[in-house]
């Protein structure tokens, strides 16, 4: 299950900011509570939100290992994914993300709710920008924003 | 009750779980993510938290019920069950589950078996706790005052 929302529903925060400024972020877990925590985090901060339940859905959405169906510009701007998922783990889509011309340069954020030095060392080098505990505060999302603003310049 | 003693009776009991360990500074988090747009946040969040608990909890039951018990699939579900209380602030659940996917980890059944009980016994509190929570929170509504912070 895939779904998208953008600010336009909730007006105060951000009728100064033109739609297309927003930043939008796939987010990537198999919780639905996180999730939607993780949603809501980022649309308080002016984020055009996606989210997916797990990294194939995330695949399916990017069109990711695709050549023909994957776009010039990626659409997505950041990526934050859990790292412990069925199937498809975080780091797993980590990689395919980093093989991908086109999505390659977008910023992916891991999520663990485990703090294991080998693990975040090894999203790290794989090129992960952040590695956030669990669960998401708003001053780990003040620090992604800077990533994402850092990217986009 | 009049209002002003409705609000101060929610804020006592409100400081009273953070006290007692019940809740912790995530459920605050959780709080300020509320707001006019979003007015029952919290309330969805922690129904879906009660409702994946239960799952899970039933799911662990019958886990520990079978000839064979397949501890591998039974940390996985206790994962999940830390993951959620972590995620809402249910702090004293959580720390359960930490203890719980120890005796996962050693295959230890009678461990389990205890650490599922005591899981049980807390995640009924925390759900009988927040739900007096909400209800004086709409008491509070209903009498046309706001929720104090």
């Amino acid at each position: 299950m895939l779904s998208s929302g953008g600010e336009s529903g909730s007006c105060s925060k951000d009728m100064a900011v033109e739609l297309g400024d927003e930043p939008h972020v796939l987010v990537v877990d198999d919780s639905l509570i996180d999730r939607k925590l993780v949603e809501r985090l980022l649309k308080n901060s002016s984020c055009k939100v996606t989210t997916a339940e797990n990294a194939l859905r995330a695949v399916e959405y990017l069109r990711l290992g695709n050549d023909t169906l994957e776009g010039t510009v990626s659409e997505v701007n950041m990526i934050i994914t859990d790292y412990c998922m069925p199937g498809m783990t975080g780091y797993e889509l980590l990689k395919k993300i980093k093989e991908s011309s086109v999505l390659k340069e977008v910023p992916v954020i891991i999520m663990s709710s485990e703090n294991i030095p080998t693990r975040i060392s090894q999203c790290l080098e794989e090129g992960a920008k952040m590695f956030v505990l669990k669960p998401l505060k708003r001053s780990d999302v003040k620090q992604l924003k800077w990533h994402l603003m850092k990217c986009r310049n | 009750m009049d209002l002003v003693q409705l609000q101060r009776q929610l804020v006592d009991y409100r400081t009273s779980l953070y006290h007692e360990g019940f809740l912790d500074e995530q459920f605050t988090q959780l709080q300020s993510l509320q707001d006019e747009n979003n007015p029952d946040f919290v309330v969805e969040v922690v129904s879906l938290f009660f409702e994946d608990s239960e799952r899970l909890l039933n799911e662990l039951s019958k886990a520990l019920e079978q000839q064979i018990i397949d501890f591998k699939r039974m940390d996985g579900q206790v994962h999940q069950l830390k993951g959620s209380s972590s995620s809402i602030g249910a702090h004293r659940v959580q720390k359960l589950c930490i203890v719980f996917r120890n005796y996962c980890e050693a295959q230890n059944v009678e461990g389990c078996l205890k650490c599922l009980q005591q899981v049980k016994h807390e995640y009924g509190i925390i759900k009988t706790k927040l739900e007096s929570m909400f209800q004086l929170e709409q008491q509070i509504l209903n009498a046309g005052g706001s929720i104090p912070v």
